[in-house]
């Protein structure tokens, strides 16, 4: 039988804001345990949650990016459960109606756009830490990231292979840090994922019954995962068997889902409306101030890099991949307007192998995009060859200085003056008689050995062209 | 000194007739040789002294508020800093807050003296106050009878004088009905006047704070600190606070008194039906007119009120799991194990009974049943006010369907318990302003409470009202002791 597989995807991303989405404490990552915790993510007695207005506008820029239908009047519930690492015993979060109703995002999966639908995302408060390694048999809790804003963003079923998931995982991760609401750590949690697995017949029009996977929180990972967790589903129901509905989790080491709760065993989390916090009612102007503010979005920006740098589907999408590398990109294209097909090249080339051999990221790279738009700008007017330009390219890498002076410093200005070359070329000609003999009895390609020669006693400075021309019109006479 | 207005001790202060710090001392001086009563879960002796030199200090360079240097005693509910706050409750037997909720921060801006914090049906779920870790409070006016609850600390201080004021809260009646039990004015404002910031919540959408005082003038005094919006507490309300003294003397000629014909019933003892309409003929000479009106829905306050008020609850005492603070339970195997004994020794029976109630009506296969369902009855209830006040300008009934009952009558009935709130739930319900007045003492020499029922933020009106009865009526001058 064939089988296909139904995946949906729920991804939980962490808003940037200042502070929290319910208090005033700071969120940055990495501080001691339980200094960014105040008296409301403690949960103190008494305390009450105030709505952070800047976490709302984060994710009403999401569902603008999506298309979405924002919803004026969202309500915050409580879902209610007991763990440590949840001070208050519930949490905050929308079920009945969030900020963000049903929307869109298009993916490109191999070159084929397909359309994914986003049920919804909505708001709620990450819960705190709880760590099970050095405390001698207890837990600690780490209540620094209790309380820290998300927005939940939930996905139709509507992708048919691990690799969709990937792609569109990538997309939303792509999109959200392109809209500045999410830094898209997945290694400090900020972008993290489940997945809802199940597969059917090919042909069968309903859904089998699901696995929910969790702990997933790398894009290789969300891909075996899903991987193994279809094989065993088609195993079971190859075998007779059924497939249960429960969650799952991910064993990276062990490359496999192993059941964590059935769905008889799920929490009952009793929601119901938060009494502390009165419906959260956005006003038109505050929706349009953000609808202002939409940075260009990465399939506008793709479309764009087409059209108006004549860069190829490959160059665009791999350009567009992150804000920050389509910002360096036009940033270097700024600096020299005329090529922008070579500084493509470039970036995709030389910049991209660099960044990758040192494991760095685009903010991290030592060649700015202003330099590297000089540098490419001293190849279109003949100051250096494309081939010294990447020595020049590795020297300004390793902090020597910009393209002008290291070009200076080594001497490696390009010779363009027929009046330099001639006496180089008169005297390869001269020591080379036999080679002479053979080009003129029709081995053409004895050239490459006069050009190669040239370049060699020029070290490679000898405008390539030129010495082109010039042994044609001496081996010629 | 004890037998003073919150005015009269203002002015002897500005007078130098005494100092705050002998004042403060006066009160201790009672409430330690009334310690039978049981008002107090926590006195706070030293601090309340330091308040005091400090009030004279002030005082002295002439530049008092018009609390500086007044004691009053808070109920246990409010988060103090540094001073123990327990709700009542064994869970928060060792509780000490790290901040002041904004009410208190409030009172100590203006100046007052926390003698301490009163006594309380745990977490605010009682309506006799033996539900107390602390011990049950005796009704000053006979001690075999309750005082009421859950205030029934700050009630039983006032009215024995061990204070000349106190705060309460009331989430279906918790400040009126003591008041009406104990002979006081008390005052629950519309909900949101008051932040309920630092106030320990049992019932969020119900739970508001206000004053229990001996007199309406008092009332106004100690509500004008509390009151105004607070960026902590989403659900309090950015209006203007007005003068709540300023119109306490306006004529109530023309003034519309509705008469709701549901709590004029059978139900209602006819010792309290007799006094009530006596304190109704009082108003018509002072020329209001009567109205009769119908709050058709009112006999579903008590079903509604306990679904939704323990609904909220289960879910606000969730954080009481022995984590981070509170009582924990000495051993145990496993965290599942330590919340179990945690939550069944640190909460006493009516709360762990709310809990379950509430737990219940959230619960899937029952919410649409119960929790929408009270919902929905919550509205009509708040139409039925909308559409009352048409006809009239306040709304005045009894307080209580009966006088300070015996300890130990209800204990067993917890439904007989609930039905003592069945004029008050309704207010909370629709968020509407509400206050008992003494307006009698029934043959056992137990005081009578008149409710008077404010439209939203009217509380100047209500105020108004109860000052112009008192004024032609000394029923809330009269003492126990």
């Amino acid at each position: 039988m064939e089988w296909e597989t139904v995946i949906g995807l729920e991804i939980h991303t962490q808003l940037k804001t200042k502070s929290k989405i319910f208090s005033g404490a700071a969120t940055a990552y990495g501080a001691e345990p339980n200094t960014q915790a105040c008296a409301v993510d403690l949960a103190l007695p008494g305390v009450l949650p105030v709505m952070n207005r800047d976490a709302a506008r984060m994710a009403v820029k999401f569902g603008l990016a999506i298309g979405a239908k924002i919803n004026q009047t969202s309500i915050f519930d409580r879902k209610n459960y007991f763990y440590p690492d949840l001070p208050k015993g519930y949490q905050i979060s929308q079920l009945q109606l969030p900020i963000v109703g049903e929307g869109s995002i298009t993916v490109d999966i191999n070159g084929k756009k397909k359309t994914i639908g986003i049920t919804r995302a909505h708001l709620e408060e990450d819960a705190g830490k709880s760590l099970h390694e050095d405390f001698h048999g207890m837990t600690g809790i780490d209540l620094n990231r209790a309380g820290t804003p998300l927005i939940e963003i939930v996905s139709e079923p509507d992708m048919r292979s691990a690799a969709e998931a990937v792609a569109y995982l990538r997309s939303i991760h792509s999109l959200v840090r392109y809209l500045g609401i999410c830094d898209g750590n997945m290694q400090e949690g900020s972008f993290r994922c489940d997945a809802n697995v199940s597969v059917r017949p090919k042909g069968q029009k309903e859904f089998g019954t699901r696995a929910e996977l969790k702990n997933i929180n790398s894009f290789r990972f969300v891909e075996k995962a899903i991987d193994i967790e279809v094989e065993r589903q088609i195993d079971i129901l190859e075998s007779g068997g059924r497939v249960v509905q429960e969650t799952r989790l991910y064993d990276s080491d062990k490359n496999q889902t192993r059941s964590m709760r059935s769905k008889e065993e799920a929490n009952d989390y009793r929601y119901f409306p938060d009494p502390d916090l009165p419906e959260m009612v956005l006003e038109d102007s505050f929706i349009e101030a953000i609808r202002a503010e939409l940075p260009e979005l990465p399939d506008a920006r793709f479309e764009r890099f087409i059209t108006e740098y004549g860069l190829s589907d490959y160059d665009a999408e791999t350009l567009t991949a992150s804000r920050e590398l389509a910002d360096y990109y036009e940033q270097a294209v700024a600096a020299l307007p005329s090529q922008p097909k070579l500084i493509a090249n470039w970036v995709n080339g030389e910049l991209a192998a660099g960044l990758n051999r040192d494991n760095s990221s685009i903010a991290e790279s030592p060649v700015t995009a202003a330099m590297l738009g000089e540098l490419v700008a001293r190849i279109d007017d003949n100051t250096i060859s494309g081939k010294i330009a990447k020595d020049v390219f590795e020297a300004i890498w390793n902090g020597e200085g910009n393209a002008d002076e290291i070009i200076e410093k080594r001497g490696l200005k390009q010779i363009s003056d027929d009046s330099a070359i001639e006496p180089v070329i008169d005297e390869i000609l001269a020591s080379n008689p036999n080679q002479i003999e053979q080009y003129k009895g029709g081995n053409t390609k004895l050239l490459g050995f006069f050009v190669g020669q040239v370049m060699k006693a020029t070290q490679g400075k000898a405008n390539p062209k030129q010495v082109n021309d010039l042994l044609r019109k001496k081996l010629a006479d | 000194m004890h037998k003073k207005s919150l005015q009269e001790l203002a002015l002897g202060l500005a007078n130098k007739d005494f100092s705050s710090v002998e004042l403060t001392r006066h009160f201790h001086d009672r409430i330690a040789a009334h310690q039978d009563i049981n008002a107090f879960i926590t006195v706070d002796l030293e601090g309340s002294l330091q308040q005091a030199a400090e009030a004279d200090t002030i005082l002295g360079a002439g530049k008092a508020l018009p609390l500086t240097g007044i004691p009053m005693a808070h109920k246990d509910i409010f988060c103090t800093d540094g001073l123990r706050t327990s709700c009542g409750s064994k869970m928060l037997d060792n509780f000490i807050a790290p901040y002041d909720a904004t009410l208190i921060r409030k009172f100590r801006q203006a100046g007052s003296i926390m003698l301490g914090k009163t006594n309380m049906d745990e977490f605010a779920m009682g309506s006799s106050n033996e539900t107390s870790y602390y011990g049950r409070v005796l009704n000053p006016w006979n001690k075999e009878h309750v005082p009421g609850g859950s205030s029934g600390g700050s009630a039983a201080a006032v009215a024995a004088q061990l204070a000349p004021a106190a705060t309460g809260t009331d989430t279906g009646g918790s400040i009126r009905q003591p008041a009406s039990f104990c002979g006081l004015t008390g005052l629950k404002p519309s909900y949101g006047r008051v932040s309920r910031y630092g106030m320990i919540a049992f019932a969020s959408s119900l739970d508001q704070a206000g004053p229990m005082t001996r007199s309406a003038a008092d009332a106004a005094i100690l509500l004008q600190t509390m009151s105004g919006f607070d960026e902590r507490d989403s659900t309090s309300v950015d209006i203007a606070v007005p003068d709540f003294s300023a119109g306490l003397e306006n004529d109530l000629k023309g003034l519309k008194i509705g008469m709701p014909v549901e709590f004029f019933n059978d139900d209602l003892d006819p010792g309290i039906a007799s006094i009530t309409m006596d304190a109704l003929r009082e108003y018509e000479k002072l020329g209001a007119e009567l109205v009769e009106i119908s709050l058709p829905n009112s006999h579903l306050s008590v079903p509604c009120y306990y679904v939704l008020a323990p609904a909220e609850a289960s879910s606000n005492l969730s954080r009481f799991d022995g984590a981070r603070y509170g009582y924990r339970t000495p051993e145990y195997d496993d965290l599942l194990d330590m919340y179990k004994k945690t939550r069944a020794e640190g909460f006493g029976d009516e709360v762990k009974r709310r809990i379950m109630i509430g737990a219940y009506a959230l619960s899937a296969g029952y919410y649409d049943a119960y929790y929408l369902k009270a919902q929905k009855i919550r509205r009509l209830i708040s139409d039925d006010f909308t559409r009352a006040f048409v006809k009239c300008d306040v709304i005045a009934g009894p307080t209580a369907p009966e006088t300070a009952f015996r300890f130990g009558d209800k204990t067993d009935d917890p439904v007989a318990m609930y039905l003592n709130d069945i004029y008050t739930i309704s207010v909370n319900l629709a968020g509407l302003p509400g206050m008992s007045i003494p307006a009698g003492m029934d043959r056992d020499n137990l005081p009578v409470g008149l409710q008077l029922i404010g439209q939203y933020f009217d509380e100047a009106r209500l105020l108004n009202v109860a000052h112009r009865y008192q004024q032609v009526t000394d029923w809330h001058t009269l003492s126990p002791l």
